[in-house]
């Protein structure tokens, strides 16, 4: 298998409920970014938190299977799992005022993985984080090393939690709205941050956004999602070329900067998402659960 | 800046013990009751009375007596007690020692028990041993601490007797010590047949006092934990492979204990007003059992110089909780 992750027909319901997930099938090759969009609600981060095992207690995996670096997850035990997401896998979360913990120092927060898990020396650790920080352009690494959380901006915490996702050298990151979460001068400079990391260490980048733009500046390919069903998977450059999905048209049609900045959104149209609605309701059909 | 703080600290502090003394001054002074009349044989004259009452103070107005107490303060006298004609504060510094003892041996019992069932209630969260927990933590709370240190005299000093229900310590041993803080004595000293002695004695009255501070801990740190495993940073912490455990203590715990902290702090003076009356119950010779006789007696001076140490206990308590709370939150750390 060449995709080092490869998610086949995963389908994640609320327990006893219905599917929020429908079968979704899609590969991240090394080196590949390929972004997650669809209106909120679709289930992009349900995907994530899927491949990562953060599934929320409320809902399970009904179906399919998520293959990492060669092993389905879905069949490891519990304690293996986590190891071999810790090890091969990170997130880059949307809000970095939250996803650091203020009682804790920054340099062991992003050391504790690099200690525990993987075995590394605290001496080797800590000058892995200090080089991290470094590439992602923190001044004075050794003292933001010894800071706490809340003596930084959202931007340098967001730089932080991207220098801590790198520092275990993972052959894959999911991304989650990395970028929503900050103000829009940092917005830049964190996805241009991003996508240069990415650059350096080859890692497979799965991308979840609802921005278009975006996409068209980080991702090497896409998968549309409505309704936790996968409408369409092309590269970026055919995706803005040539759209193939009627959804995929609208979604498009509804970006502004694609359109005309002035014109504001264009909802995507009913009879739209009346097709759409009709899709997934047909992908339902004859699927019972469990 | 801190200093200003520390100064500011002291000053409200004075403050809240003059109100306090005077209240006490006052009250004990109004109430029925002669103290001069509990310490003469019957059959004295009204003349004995009068000379008494002049040789105490007792014959001049309520204020002055105030002001007379108040300048002995200044100068570290705090009166004699009219019942044992000894200085109030050799006897209130004498029993001081067995109820902090006491006390902080009831904190700790009640933050072990406490911490126990809010970390097996986290770990086992949504199952029925977190609903048992909350069962046996709502029960904990409802009964009084003194209640449980009867139940805990029937169950464990009479029907199953294998802890003291009596005393502090066996009273051949007490030759043993050179200070009166005998816990920590035998502790430093290595002492520990006669630690064992001690905690034999001790563990009943503090268990007691500590049921209802662990109930609380339990119920309250587990709420905060709970709250806490939701965060995104415990759920970064778990795609970094760590497991429940680790995520529960590394992660959750130390921001979880903060809000605890404060109420700990509360209800620790709670807890220390709590031990009068178990030290009554438990014949624990210490600064409440010592109350409660002054009291009886209406040892004036005594109850006086009672009331400002546990008031003086108070403050401190809260004072070192705000000081433990700044140093454990790295956010007020550097503020
Ligand atoms: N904790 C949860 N319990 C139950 N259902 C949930 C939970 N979180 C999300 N869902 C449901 O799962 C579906 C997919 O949610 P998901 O968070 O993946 O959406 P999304 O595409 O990431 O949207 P957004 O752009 O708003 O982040 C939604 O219908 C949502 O209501
Ligand atoms: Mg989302």
């Amino acid at each position: 298998m060449s995709a080092f992750l490869s998610i086949r027909n995963l389908s994640v319901a609320l327990k006893g409920g219905p599917r929020l997930l429908r079968a979704v099938s899609l590969d991240v090759a090394v080196g590949e970014v390929r972004g997650l969009v669809g209106e909120s609600g679709a289930g992009k981060s349900m995907i994530g938190k899927a491949v990562l095992g953060i599934l929320p207690h409320s809902v399970e995996v009904v179906a399919g299977e998520i293959w990492l670096d060669g092993v389905d997850l879905l069949r490891l035990k519990p304690a293996e799992r986590r190891r071999k997401v810790g090890a091969t896998a990170a997130l880059i979360p949307q809000d970095p005022l939250t996803a650091l913990n203020p009682s804790r120092r920054i340099g062991r927060q992003i050391t504790d993985r690099l200690v525990d898990i993987l075995g590394w020396t605290r001496a080797d650790a800590e000058s892995r984080a200090l080089e991290l920080l470094g590439e992602v352009h923190i001044p004075d690494p050794a003292r933001v090393m010894h800071s706490y959380p809340h003596e930084l901006s959202g931007g340098m915490r967001q730089r932080v939690l991207i220098a801590s996702a790198f520092a275990a050298e993972p052959r894959l990151i999911v991304a989650d709205e990395p970028t929503t979460a900050l103000d829009v001068t940092v917005q830049k400079q964190i996805l241009r941050l991003i996508a240069q990391m990415q650059a350096r260490h080859g890692t497979a980048l799965l991308f979840v956004t609802h921005d278009l733009g975006v996409v068209s500046k980080v991702c090497s390919s896409l998968s549309v999602l409505y309704g936790g069903l996968v409408l369409e998977q092309t590269g970026v450059r055919d995706f803005f070329r040539a759209p193939q999905h009627p959804y995929s048209r609208a979604l498009l049609a509804a970006t502004p900067q694609y359109t005309d900045p002035m014109a504001g959104l264009n909802p995507v149209p009913e009879s739209v998402i009346a097709a759409v609605t009709e899709e997934v309701a047909q992908a339902d059909r004859g699927w019972r659960h469990g | 800046m801190i200093l200003r703080r520390v100064l500011l600290r002291l000053l409200t502090t004075l403050v809240t013990l003059l109100g306090v003394s005077v209240i006490v001054f006052v009250t004990i002074r109004v109430v029925p009751g002669d103290p001069i009349a509990m310490m003469l044989p019957p059959g004295a004259t009204d003349d004995d009375i009068d000379r008494l009452r002049r040789i105490y103070g007792l014959d001049r107005s309520i204020a002055e007596q105030y002001f007379i107490w108040l300048s002995g303060v200044v100068q570290g006298d705090f009166g004699t007690s009219i019942q044992t004609r000894q200085p109030v504060l050799n006897l209130v510094l004498r029993r001081l020692p067995a109820t902090l003892e006491l006390s902080i041996m009831a904190l700790v019992i009640a933050m072990v028990i406490g911490g126990f069932l809010a970390l097996t209630g986290t770990r086992l969260r949504g199952t029925r041993t977190e609903g048992a927990i909350d069962v046996t933590n709502g029960m904990a709370l409802s009964v009084p601490d003194f209640l449980w240190g009867l139940v805990l005299i029937l169950l464990f000093g009479v029907l199953w007797p294998v802890f003291h229900i009596s005393g502090r310590i066996s009273p051949n041993l007490t030759s043993e010590f050179s200070t009166s803080f005998y816990l920590f004595e035998s502790v430093f000293r290595l002492r520990f047949d006669l630690w064992l002695d001690l905690v034999s004695h001790m563990f009943m009255p503090a268990l007691a006092l500590a049921i209802p501070l662990a109930a609380i801990i339990g119920q309250l740190l587990k709420q905060s934990l709970k709250e806490t495993m939701h965060l995104d940073y415990v759920t970064l912490s778990r795609t970094k492979g760590y497991g429940e455990n680790h995520v529960i203590i590394r992660e959750a715990l130390p921001n979880a204990v903060l809000p605890t902290l404060t109420l700990i702090g509360v209800q620790f003076t709670f807890l220390i007003g709590g031990t009068v009356i178990i030290e009554r119950l438990f014949s624990y010779e210490g600064l409440g059992n010592m109350a409660i006789d002054a009291v009886i007696n209406r040892d004036l001076p005594l109850i006086q110089g009672i009331v400002i140490l546990f008031a003086l206990l108070f403050t401190v308590v809260n004072l070192l909780v705000d000081m433990l709370y700044a140093v454990l939150n790295p956010r007020l750390r550097h503020a």
